[in-house]
Formats: structure tokens, C-alpha cells, sequence
């Protein structure tokens, strides 16, 4: 969880949602696919409404931008889904993440690595786990568990009639 | 399936316990403070005892009871489980294990070494379990340190022994306590009926004894009435084994030698020559036999007569009879079950693309690879679902013991037996249901006189019910007896500080505290329940196999448990149905028709949602609407009518595509708040489709149709 305090490099994927750059850990991450079917799930949060078929098994798919507030644009060409493994109330959780595009697999070293600063995000801090500097841009790394969390599995942003069209 | 051998049962039951016992012990090596571990430790000893108790395991019931003392003194906080104690819990299991599985080469030397060093860490019995266990403490005390050993006992009390307040029947039920006891009444000395004084011992007795514990303990049995009785107590010794009648008659001095030989030489049998001939009584010989039979069929053979059929290769009989069934563990058959489901997926995707192909020699091919895959579906699934009676037909038992420890009559009603289940889940039911009978019959019903007094039937009822209810099987189990005590059970609560003082609490949220981990109203502990473990037991077991647990109770009346367990892990015929552009499936067993939707009905009915089907109303849901579909609808509107514990309900889509062999996969935590969806499964072209959830979904309906009666 503090791997990042005790010194040692944090490999994370970089990924892109709407313009905006987020990191995901790496070890979290399984596999990273383009977009398939996505079958919606009436009446679900919308923020994981859609079911998705990976090699026989059924995943949820996430949508992190209704999380942060951000506006749905419909999918491209670089649209990718990151399919992940986390822990949600104590049971591992296979989950797809959609992506708007993802760059890249990288380390960061442990001193590129700042605690949430309280004041001046955007986005909740809760679901941040630290923020990463690279050159001279700032990359939010998520905690996807905080995310995926019951008590937080609900929308902060989005209204309900927002769904992700596939 | 034919009907399973209870012994057998409890060997693989108790396998799986003692697996987890022993996991539990190896964790908390590790993580000495976790609680869970603790109470997974003695859970698994609770249930070995009690079910080894049930099926007759009378020494691995005795001997775990003790581990199960010690680890209640861990559960309370009493005793830190230190690593000494957990090498000692390792070692009781393998001693358990040898007791279930060869009890002929276990010990008892070394069981009772376990339990003194387990008594010596654990120390003495706490004052507040004194008075129940007692007599088993001191039992240890004085267990010797040598095997197990045979003693004939014969006795006769004074003529005037009743009257000085002896009771004979708690003599031979002490002797019983002590090990597995062969007892012959000897009636020779019982004078003709005008001479009998009833006040006045007549009997004699013969008790073939094999037991661990010393002479001297045996001998205390009759401490009070030692010196006015005739007593003699012999071992008998392992190399009787197989000995013929003659040489125990001779042996026990109840013929000489000689009268023997003459005997044999006259080639009757034996026995009956030697009664014929005045040598010895009737009785006497009864008495011989068995301790012949005692003898020769060993000390587990009153426990387990699969596994020692009389004869001492017993065991190697039962192994060669275990060749007959493999356990397989759960998770392989989910394996099977899954590559199952995938290659039906592929099969299905194959039937499509050679529909439209024009090569005929394809087309045979995807013709018999459907036959194939159907035929390794149909036998999965047979592997797979039992019906639910051989569960049932395992309480039998327990219920017939229970009723006379407790001194209650109970009649056990099974309903549905029929019903198929999934294998795992019947098997998983078990625990859950044994603690739920034992709960209905020790706390639920009343005593004789209490129940005449409420005007009762003196017999109690016990009803185990099973019944396909659409997606979901239910199986509930009720008694007729007191119902819950809602007052004993709030004041409970808020003693054990689960609720604050003087909460107000709904019915539903009362009784769900009887599953909180260590609740009990029980008032004493005793060998059926009262420690408080059981309901958290249930509640986890049900809970792991995704169900849920409905308490209804009325008080004076009695109290129903229902288990709704779903659908898990199957492949079912499914009706496939189109709503805007997302296709649904339904389990195709809970459809009863299918109809049209006429323009006329569908612009009618925007006031008031019910169709006429053959002169009944059935009210309907219209799936666009409840899943907000954007599209504009299809022309013609069907209605599925789907049925659900005996209400019916139309379910309104775009189209009707038709049969889908549905894959049920379960949907993640993420979606578990989705009511209407009973899971997924995944479609020939390798579209996810959601299965609906029938009972919600009429659910729905019912609501639906009452909010409209409550506005007209």
C-alpha cells in the first residue's frame, strides 16, 4: 500500500480519460484490451454499467469519468479497456476499466511521489492514492480499492440518466 | 442415487472438519489474536463432536468434546493459544482422524496423553462449565495410560438394593459411559410371579466392557453398593478375539471343560447342546454370545459397522468399498461445469456460422458436436444435482436421537424430497440444516406437559420443505412449538451490547440477531446447543452459497425458517427475449405462455396494466419501461407470462428470439445492488445477455398491481 514510502519505484500504467492523465498501479492491472461489446445493465450504477465478455467470463465494466464528473464522449479508435484485479470489501474483483486511450507502462521513482495535497484538486482525494511528477507534468495515481469501495461504488458527478453508451 | 451410508457421510464430513480445523490451527500460529481462526477452530471440533455423537461415533465424540472444552476456554478469552496449545490441537486432530478413520489402530493411550497435556496448558475446568462437565473431567483424571482393555463384569445387587435406594438402570448407564458395553440381563434368579416381590432385585447382569479407563474406575461405579453385592470383574484381554463359545463358557467358569468336549464330540451347536444338557442356562449362553460378539466385532464395531462388518480386516473392506464413489472436490466439478458452459457457448457459435454455410459435410459436423455437447451438458449436470431427500433422509437419525435424549416426540414431515439441487449445495446445506433441527427441537419445541398445556398435539412437528421457486430453490424447516421469545431476545442483545437499550426493532431485525457469532438464549450449556455457535455457523454457510435466510415466527405457534438459495453454477433452458436492443433470458421453466400483445390492450392498458388471459387478470410490466429503453418499440409487444410461486405476471418485450442453452454466470459484487437480475450468460455470438431475476421481477408486479388497487 505505502510501497511508494518505503523508497522503492512505483510502476504504474498511465492512462489517458478524457485529456486528463491518470496512472493506475501496475500491479493491479491484468490485461488490456480493445473495445468489445459492451452489454448495459439497466438500473446499475451507471459508473459500472456495463457487462462485458472477456474469454468466457463476465466482468463488469467501470467508467471512471462518471466518477470524476467528466463529460461521455463516444468512443474511438484508442478507446481500450483495462482489465484489472481489485479488492473490494476483502474479495479480489475482476473489473474492466474503460480508458479513453493508454500510454504507456512506467516507473516512477519513489521521490517523484507526493501525498494528496489537500487543497487545490479537483477531484475527490480520497480516491487519489498520491500524485506522481514527471518532467513537469503531475500525474493523479487512483486507489482503485477506495474507488470500487460499497459505501463509494455510488456516482459523485454523474446524474443517474448519464449512461455510458457503448 | 442410492441411499448413502450415514457412517461413510459422517468419515467425509468429518474429513473436511478436521481439514479445516486443522488450516485454523496452522493460521493461528501465525496470527494468534484473530478471532475467526479461533472460532473456525472450534466450530470445526463443535460439529465433529456433534455429528460424530449423531452417527454414533460415541469415543471421537467423547475424546473431541474435551478439545472442544479447551478451545471454548480460547473462544472466551480465557486461554492464549499458544503454540504449545496448537501443537497439541494438531496433534488431537490426527488422534480424531485415526479415531473416524481406523478406530481399531488408535490408541487410547495416546489420546488420553493429549488430553493431559492439553489439560495441563488449558488448567482446570472454569467454574461456570463445572457442573455440566464434570463427570467427563474426572474421567480423564483417572483415564490409565494403557490401551484399551476388555473386563466382564458380573454382577447381582442385594435383594433389598432398590430399596435402599439403588437404581440399577444408572449402574449399567455409568458402565455404558465408560466404553462401549455389551449388557446381558441374566433372569435365572427371577422367582415365579407369586413369589416375586416387586420391591426385590431378581435380575443379575453380564456387561462385556472394552473402555480405556483403569479397573478402579469401573469399580467405582459400585462404590456405594460394593459390599452387599456379588461382583466379579475379569479381563478378558485382546487374544479372545475369535474365540469359539465353548472356550469363553469354560473361560467365564460357567461350565466345566469337560461338559465342553462331550459337547463338541456330539456335534450340535454347540450352545444348544450345552443348554439342553443342563450345563448352563439360557441366559447364561445369551450372556456368552455376546461377549463373543462384543468381543469379535472390536471397539468401534457398535460405532461403524461398514467399516468392521465382523470381522478384524474390517477396514480394508470398507476401503475396497470406497473404490465404488471418488470424491471429487467442489471446485473441479465447477471447472467441469465452467468448460462446459464455454464449449455450449462454441457449440452455439458453430450451429450459427454452419446454418449459413453451404458445405453439408460442416453441417453434419456442427450437428453432431450439438448432440455431443448437449448430451456432456445433460451428464455434467447429472453429476451434479441430487435430490434434495438424501439430504433429508440424513435427519432422520438425528432427529429420532434427539427426541429421546430430550425426552420430547417429534414427528419429522419431509416435503418435495424431489427436488434436484446442485451437489455442492446440498452438501453444503448440511451443517446448516443439522444446526437448524437441533435449534427447532431443542429450543423451539415444548416440552410434553408444556405442550398440553398450550393444547398442543403431545407429538412435536418438525416440516422440512424443499421447492423449485422459479431461479431460486427454497428449502425451510419449522416446528409447531413456542416461536421465538422476542423479549429474551432483545434483552439478550443489549446485554451483549448488539443493540443499544430499548431499541425498537421490527420483527425481521430481531430474530436476524440469533446469527450474530456467540449469541445464545440458552440458559445452560448442554451437549445440543447453548454455546452459541451454530446461528453464525448457518448464516455463513448460507451466505457462502449466495442465499438468504427468512424468519417468520409466531409466538405459540412455532417458527419457519426459509433458505432461499439461488440457481448457482447450472445450465438451464432459457427463453431468449429481445427489449430495445439488449436480449434478456429467462429461465424457461418459470414461462407458461407467451402471447401478443394486441394495439387494442397495449393503448388500453396505458391506464391500467393487466391482461385477460382465459378470463383471469394478470397484471403486466412493461420491461422498456422499467429498463428505460430510448428506442422506439416494435410494432407488435409480446407478453411472456412467467410464474412464480403460484403468481403470475406478463413481462412485456420487443420480441421473442427463443430457446438459449443458458450458461448462468454469476454477476460481481459490483452489481449485486441490480435486483432484476438473477446473472448473466453469454450468447452465441458472444454477446453478454442478463438472465432475469423471476421472483423480483413478480415481485415488482405484485407491488405494482397493489398500488393500483390502493388508488382505484
Amino acid at each position: 500500500m505505502t510501497a511508494w514510502k518505503s523508497g522503492a519505484p512505483l510502476e504504474v500504467l498511465t492512462l489517458g480519460l478524457q485529456g486528463e492523465v491518470f496512472a493506475l498501479e501496475a500491479a493491479h492491472v491484468r490485461e488490456i484490451l480493445d473495445l468489445i461489446p459492451v452489454t448495459g445493465v439497466p438500473n446499475s450504477q451507471p459508473f459500472v454499467g456495463g457487462l462485458i465478455n472477456v474469454r468466457g467470463k463476465v466482468l463488469p465494466l467501470a467508467d471512471l469519468r462518471l466518477k470524476f464528473g467528466m463529460e461521455l464522449r463516444p468512443p474511438t479508435i484508442d478507446t481500450r479497456i483495462v482489465v484489472t484485479e481489485v479488492m473490494i470489501d476483502g474479495d479480489p474483483v475482476i473489473v474492466g476499466i474503460r480508458a479513453d486511450k493508454v500510454y504507456e507502462i512506467t516507473q516512477v521513482a519513489a521521490s517523484d511521489l507526493e501525498e494528496t495535497p489537500r487543497i487545490g484538486m479537483r477531484w475527490r482525494p480520497e480516491y487519489i492514492r498520491c500524485i506522481a511528477k514527471r518532467g513537469a507534468e503531475f500525474i493523479v495515481v487512483l486507489d482503485l480499492e477506495r474507488i470500487f469501495s460499497r459505501g463509494d461504488a455510488r456516482d459523485d458527478a454523474a446524474a443517474p440518466s448519464q449512461r455510458s453508451a457503448a | 442415487m442410492s441411499t448413502l451410508d450415514p457412517a461413510a457421510v459422517f468419515r467425509q464430513e468429518a474429513q473436511e472438519l478436521l481439514e479445516q480445523l486443522e488450516q485454523a490451527l496452522l493460521d493461528l500460529e501465525h496470527a494468534p489474536d484473530d478471532d475467526d481462526l479461533i472460532n473456525s477452530a472450534f466450530r470445526a471440533l463443535h460439529t465433529v463432536k456433534g455429528s460424530g455423537a449423531m452417527f454414533g461415533f460415541d469415543a471421537v465424540a467423547a475424546f473431541t468434546h474435551h478439545v472442544e472444552t479447551a478451545f471454548d476456554l480460547v473462544r472466551k478469552g480465557k486461554v492464549a493459544p499458544s503454540r504449545a496449545l496448537i501443537a497439541v490441537g494438531l496433534a488431537a486432530k490426527d488422534h480424531m482422524r485415526l479415531l473416524i478413520e481406523t478406530p481399531e489402530l488408535a490408541e487410547t493411550a495416546d489420546g488420553d496423553a493429549i488430553l493431559r497435556s492439553l489439560k495441563q496448558i488449558v488448567g482446570g475446568p472454569p467454574a461456570s462449565t463445572a457442573v455440566a462437565e464434570a463427570a467427563p473431567e474426572d474421567a480423564l483424571e483417572s483415564a490409565s495410560p494403557e490401551g484399551t482393555s476388555t473386563w466382564r463384569i458380573r454382577f447381582r445387587l442385594a435383594r433389598d438394593a432398590m430399596a435402599m435406594g439403588t437404581n440399577p438402570l444408572l449402574l449399567l448407564d455409568e458402565l455404558r459411559g465408560l466404553g462401549v458395553a455389551t449388557v446381558v440381563a441374566r433372569t435365572e434368579g427371577v422367582p415365579a410371579l407369586e413369589e416375586m416381590a416387586a420391591t426385590e432385585c431378581h435380575l443379575a447382569w453380564d456387561v462385556v466392557l472394552t473402555t480405556s479407563q483403569p479397573r478402579t474406575a469401573i469399580e467405582e461405579v459400585f462404590m456405594f453398593v460394593i459390599d452387599d453385592m456379588e461382583l466379579s470383574i475379569d479381563a478378558i484381554g485382546r487374544t479372545s478375539e475369535g474365540r469359539r463359545i465353548g472356550e469363553i463358557l469354560v473361560d467365564r467358569g460357567d461350565v466345566a471343560q469337560q461338559a465342553v468336549d462331550a459337547a463338541v464330540a456330539a456335534q450340535m451347536p454347540l450352545g444348544t447342546l450345552l443348554v439342553k444338557s443342563g450345563e448352563v442356562s439360557p441366559d447364561t449362553l445369551a450372556a456368552a454370545l455376546a461377549e463373543q460378539q462384543h468381543v469379535r466385532t472390536g471397539l468401534g464395531a457398535g460405532a461403524s459397522p461398514s467399516a468392521l462388518p465382523g470381522n478384524p480386516q474390517g477396514g480394508a473392506k470398507g476401503a475396497a468399498k470406497a473404490v465404488d464413489s471418488i470424491r471429487v472436490p467442489a471446485e473441479r466439478l465447477d471447472e467441469l461445469m465452467d468448460r462446459v458452459g464455454e464449449l455450449v457457448i462454441v457449440q452455439s457459435r458453430l450451429s450459427q456460422v454452419a446454418a449459413s454455410s453451404n458445405d453439408v459435410e460442416v453441417k453434419a459436423i456442427a450437428e453432431e458436436i450439438e448432440r455431443l455437447a448437449h448430451e456432456l451438458r445433460d451428464t455434467t449436470m447429472g453429476v451434479r444435482t441430487v435430490p434434495i431427500g438424501s439430504l433429508f433422509g440424513r435427519f432422520r437419525r438425528l432427529v429420532h436421537d434427539l427426541a429421546n435424549e430430550l425426552g420430547k416426540r417429534i414427528e419429522l414431515v419431509t416435503v418435495g424430497e424431489e427436488t434436484e439441487l446442485d451437489k455442492t449445495v446440498i452438501e453444503r446445506l448440511n451443517d446448516p440444516l443439522i444446526h437448524l433441527i437441533r435449534n427447532a427441537i431443542d429450543h423451539g419445541l415444548e416440552a410434553p406437559e408444556g405442550r398440553a398445556a398450550a393444547g398442543k398435539p403431545a407429538a412435536g412437528r418438525i416440516t422440512l420443505t424443499a421447492c423449485h421457486a422459479g431461479a431460486e430453490v427454497m428449502v425451510s424447516i419449522s416446528d409447531d412449538g413456542r416461536g421465538l421469545d422476542r423479549a429474551r431476545i432483545q434483552s439478550r442483545a443489549e446485554d451483549q451490547g448488539l443493540v443499544p437499550p430499548g431499541a425498537k426493532l421490527s420483527d425481521a431485525e430481531l430474530f436476524q440477531l440469533i446469527f450474530q457469532p456467540g449469541f445464545s438464549t440458552a440458559k445452560e450449556v448442554t451437549s445440543l446447543s447453548g454455546r452459541g455457535v451454530g446461528m453464525d455457523v448457518v448464516k455463513r454457510a448460507i451466505e457462502g452459497l449466495r442465499g438468504k435466510i427468512d424468519i417468520a415466527s409466531t409466538p405459540g405457534e412455532g417458527t419457519r425458517l426459509t433458505l432461499r438459495l439461488p440457481l448457482t453454477l447450472a445450465i438451464i433452458d432459457g427463453l431468449l427475449v429481445r427489449v430495445g436492443t439488449g436480449r434478456y433470458a429467462l429461465p424457461l421453466s418459470a414461462v407458461e405462455e407467451c402471447v401478443e400483445l394486441s394495439a387494442e390492450e397495449d393503448a388500453r392498458s396505458r391506464g391500467r396494466s393487466f391482461l385477460n388471459i382465459r378470463g383471469d387478470l394478470v397484471p403486466f410490466l412493461r420491461l422498456r419501461e422499467l429498463f428505460q429503453v430510448s428506442e422506439p418499440p416494435d410494432r407488435y409487444q409480446k407478453a411472456v407470462i412467467v410464474s412464480f410461486g403460484g403468481r403470475r405476471v406478463g413481462l412485456v418485450v420487443d420480441q421473442v428470439i427463443g430457446n438459449h442453452q443458458t450458461v448462468i454466470k454469476s454477476l460481481s459484487k459490483l452489481h449485486a445492488d441490480v435486483e432484476t437480475f438473477a446473472g448473466a450468460t453469454i450468447l452465441g455470438d458472444g454477446a453478454v445477455a442478463l438472465i432475469l431475476d423471476i421472483a423480483n421481477l413478480v415481485k415488482l408486479g405484485m407491488a405494482y398491481e397493489n398500488r393500483f388497487k390502493a388508488a382505484s
